[in-house]
């Protein structure tokens, strides 16, 4: 039986982290030497904790299924980083940062965590410019930042729209130069596919090597999941063909309690899917709503006309009408729902009429083309590229897409997971965004937890483990799980069916999106449930993997991955079906306002979903961990 | 759109390979190129076949991983676009399209278009960083940088990494890569103190590697998916020669 323990440091909110800093337990240098630590992922969040970690004198395993760390998805976030460094002298400030972050996640997320994430957010950037890392700049040669939804301070720094590119980039070659060192050990093209426990606590992995099929066994003193998210759950999603749930969701069925899992963050500026073939959704950066107005046409009979023929008069520029205080720049969930709303009433535009226009038009005719273009000239040929439209002359097409994913594994003050010696930072935790996250925090996060917060706290566990040898990769542990491994492949080949990964893959995904998606309901979560069940049970009767498992086989890679998300979606749905409430990402059609925003209900669920695996076939337990709010009052979360 | 794909198949680095022809009748103009890769597969494991293995991520142009050689061109004709970003409205009807992975010694392939490019991880390893541990940095807007040098530094730093440059060049030489791995960090002045090490180590590992020298076609700039320049080689050159030739700095092997 999981118990929850937040471990959050006593004390004044704003000293925790530095009462905690002095207090922790250290590990003296030459025992770091003696601790192996693996990190699965290489993205922000592990490339910077694998860095850090070597950098301290720890030794290293880092893990990633791609043939580069530097590829990991961190990799395409394009529009920037914040950080409370008050540089533009408009009133921001630490606690600003942590105020916007606890609103933004519609008070679902946890104080102490969210404030130490705006506490180290200036280190963040002053720990990447020292590294090269090439952000925008003035001519008088300091920094430059932009604004960002949800907020009313300019504190967002970034690299034209290639932020999470340069800042993965930092983390990678910080990472590589402890290779060269000999602290880091990298093995690419390999994929963690199981946890192994020793007396309970993570002793190790399963890692397939994607080139050979061969499994492999690799032990550790304790392992660290950087995975990311699972949007991928949906089929469409902004995240890449790769990224998957299988590395936390293993550790979940092992007794790592999983949180919040239905909190989904739907971006809204994405390009609208073409057809049926679509492999994944392409994410157009969340600054465009800086200078882009969103609009579709007042009359639903004027949806066929081009944007052109259209006169002011008749659009309807809806976020600056419904929002006026933050117009177009609302937080991400309500800005997806609104363009829902609109497409709903049958003014949506494009050929499946499920799109809004964002228009530059007037932006252009302000500041002239050439700023437009040093602002956003690649997101614009990326535009143009994908759809043929030159976004200078027309309005770009946009839709809500399945983006980030604030549920996750559940973890502690120290980011342990409710089994011992198990992390999990970045993406693939719950910790910081509550139940929406606020655009430019991802990468914040992500590095935050990897440079700054883990290679703190996991001393204090590891300082424990100093007279512990490395456990044998021999004993019965690595033995068992090796074998259920094997045969877990062993079985998705022989099943020998009719239908591709693929096939299942995207009808999960239609489940998922049309029940547990951009709005919910009781009724639609249950009939998703069974369905999800039925695919599950046909996924194991009629699937088709063709070739071998002792060779590269991404079929077979894909296959195992689907399997998870199989089971991860009932869970998702059972959390969306307990929430009776609407909060941030999540939207329940039963409760709203009269005018139609979310309507949360802090009496029955100001707390962190965190459900335990009963086992296949069981119903998974619910552990509520209470959210206390000690400095910020819950109220309602108003951007008009 | 009808299409024909002549595609290199290679079971393992050892064995020898071969293209397979391939005849596919339903393509949507507005599919990407490997969404048109997605089809054929599907279209393969329907009939009972081994689909072809491919390198791809993100699909959006960013993380490097696609890497398809396609009618004698990395990436494709289409300018500045990577294989996942080059759509199939750029074909015609009936076209035959011949699709290789990257020809070049250091880039064994590993199966059908899958190549290991990890000498790019290795070069990288031997310099490519600023030499910096977390946590001991001064505040971000004490270092002040020119705007036109930071602009210059995004520029090569913005190389993803696909080895489009050496699959181009015909002596597969790396130096686009390389090079604007150098120009990035030296032109900054975080990077300026290393920058004989970077020079003389990065160097060292991509001979090791076997990568061959430049000799200024000019095809990997042509070639580069994100408009890399080749006067970045220039500069690295020059990078080196004033390591070895005009420093008194010694860099030990």
């Amino acid at each position: 039986m999981i118990k929850l323990d937040a471990k959050i440091p006593e004390g004044p909110l704003a000293t925790k982290w530095t009462d905690y800093r002095s207090k922790v337990k250290l590990v003296s240098p030459n025992n770091k030497r003696k601790l192996e630590i693996i990190v699965v992922g290489t993205g922000l969040a592990g490339a910077s904790a694998a860095a850090t970690f070597g950098e301290l004198g720890y030794q290293v395993k880092a893990f990633c299924f791609q043939d580069s760390p530097r590829r990991a998805h961190s990799i395409a976030a394009q529009g920037g980083i914040n950080a409370a460094k008050n540089y533009q002298n408009d009133g921001d400030s630490v606690y600003r940062l942590f105020y916007d972050t606890i609103k933004g996640g519609d008070y679902r997320s946890r104080e102490a965590n969210v404030y130490r994430l705006a506490e180290v957010s200036v280190n963040i950037i002053d720990q990447s410019v020292a590294q090269g890392v090439p952000f925008a700049r003035e001519y008088g040669g300091l920094l430059d930042n932009r604004s960002f939804g949800g907020v009313q301070v300019k504190r967002t720094f970034y690299a034209r729209g290639q932020t999470g590119q340069q800042l993965l980039l930092g983390a990678y070659q910080a990472m590589e130069r402890q290779v060269a060192r000999g602290n880091v050990k990298e093995f690419t093209r390999h994929e963690m596919l199981d946890i192994v426990l020793i007396d309970g606590k993570a002793r190790g992995i399963i890692a397939r090597n994607l080139i050979t099929g061969e499994i492999e066994r690799h032990a550790a003193h304790a392992v660290v999941l950087a995975t990311g998210g699972y949007g991928n759950v949906f089929y469409l999603s902004t995240n890449a063909m790769g990224s998957n749930v299988t590395a936390i969701w293993k550790a979940h069925k092992r007794g790592a309690a999983f949180a919040n899992p239905s909190f989904t963050q739907i971006h809204p500026t994405c390009i609208p899917q073409m057809g049926e073939y679509q492999s994944k959704l392409t994410l157009m950066s969340e600054s465009l709503r800086n200078d882009g107005r969103v609009w579709v046409p007042k009359r639903a009979e004027d949806v066929k006309k081009k944007p052109a023929e259209i006169a002011e008069e008749d659009r309807d520029y809806y976020l600056e009408r419904m929002y006026p205080a933050f117009g177009n720049l609302v937080p991400r969930d309500v800005a997806a729902r609104a363009a829902k709303k609109v497409c709903d009433e049958g003014r949506g535009v494009g050929p499946t009429g499920r799109a809004v226009y964002l228009d530059f038009k007037d932006a252009i005719q302000r500041l002239g083309r050439h700023v437009i273009e040093e602002r956003y000239g690649n997101l614009f040929e990326m535009y143009e590229k994908i759809t043929g439209d030159n976004p200078y002359d027309t309005p770009m097409m946009i839709y809500p897409a399945v983006h980030y994913t604030m549920g996750g594994l559940w973890v502690d003050y120290e980011l342990m997971t409710t089994i011992p010696g198990l992390y999990a930072t970045g993406e693939c935790n719950f910790s910081d965004h509550g139940a929406n996250r606020l655009g430019a925090s991802a990468l914040m996060q992500g590095l935050a937890d990897g440079y700054f917060v883990i290679p703190m706290t996991i001393g204090n566990y590891l300082s424990n483990d100093i007279r512990t040898p490395l456990p044998a990769i021999s004993s019965a542990e690595f033995e068992e799980t090796e074998k259920e491994v094997k045969e877990r492949l062993g079985k998705l080949l022989s099943i020998n069916g009719k239908r591709s990964v693929d096939d299942f893959h995207r009808e999960l995904g239609k489940i998922m999106w049309e029940y547990c998606g951009m709005s919910r309901t009781a009724e639609g979560l249950l009939k998703a449930r069974g369905m999800v069940q039925e695919l599950r049970e046909e996924f194991w009767k009629d699937l088709r993997v063709p070739g071998k498992a002792d060779e590269l086989n991404s079929e077979l890679e894909k296959a195992g991955r689907v399997a998870d998300f199989m089971e991860l979606a009932e869970l998702m749905i059972v959390d969306a079906y307990n929430r009776n409430e609407s909060c941030g990402g999540h939207f329940r059609e039963e409760y709203k306002t009269p005018d139609g925003e979310a309507l949360r209900d802090d009496e029955n669920y100001a707390y962190v979903a965190a459900w335990e695996y009963a086992g296949p076939g069981k119903d998974p337990i619910l552990h509520k961990e209470e959210l206390n709010f000690e400095v910020v009052t819950p109220s309602t979360r108003s951007y008009k | 759109m009808k299409i024909t794909l002549k595609v290199w198949r290679q079971e393992s680095p050892e064995e020898k390979g071969r293209f397979d022809t391939f005849k596919l009748d339903h393509i949507d103009s507005h599919m990407s190129f490997l969404e048109m890769f997605d089809v054929l597969n599907q279209q393969l494991i329907e009939e009972g076949k081994r689909p072809v293995e491919f390198d791809h991520d993100c699909r959006e142009g960013i993380c490097g991983m696609c890497s398809m050689y396609i009618n004698g061109r990395p990436h494709g004709a289409q300018s500045g676009t990577t294989t996942c970003q080059l759509h199939m409205r750029h074909f015609k009807d009936g076209d035959t399209i011949v699709v290789e992975p990257w020809r070049a010694r250091p880039f064994p392939v590993i199966k059908d278009l899958v190549v290991d490019r990890s000498p790019f991880d290795r070069i990288i390893a031997a310099g490519g960083y600023v030499s910096v541990n977390t946590g001991s940095p001064q505040d971000a807007n004490s270092i002040l940088v020119k705007k036109s040098d930071s602009d210059a530094a995004f520029d090569a730093a913005s190389c993803i990494g696909c080895g489009a440059c050496v699959a181009a060049c015909k002596n597969a030489s790396a130096m686009l890569f390389v090079s604007a791995k150098i120009e990035h960090l030296s032109r900054l002045p975080q990077g300026k103190t290393e920058r004989v090490r970077r020079a003389v180590n990065m160097v060292r590992q991509m001979d090791m590697e076997g990568f061959g020298n430049c000799t200024n076609t000019g095809a990997c700039e042509v070639e580069c998916p994100k408009g890399i320049k080749i006067k970045n080689i220039h500069k690295m050159n020059a990078e080196f020669f004033r390591a070895v030739w005009v420093s008194s700095e010694e860099v030990e092997a």
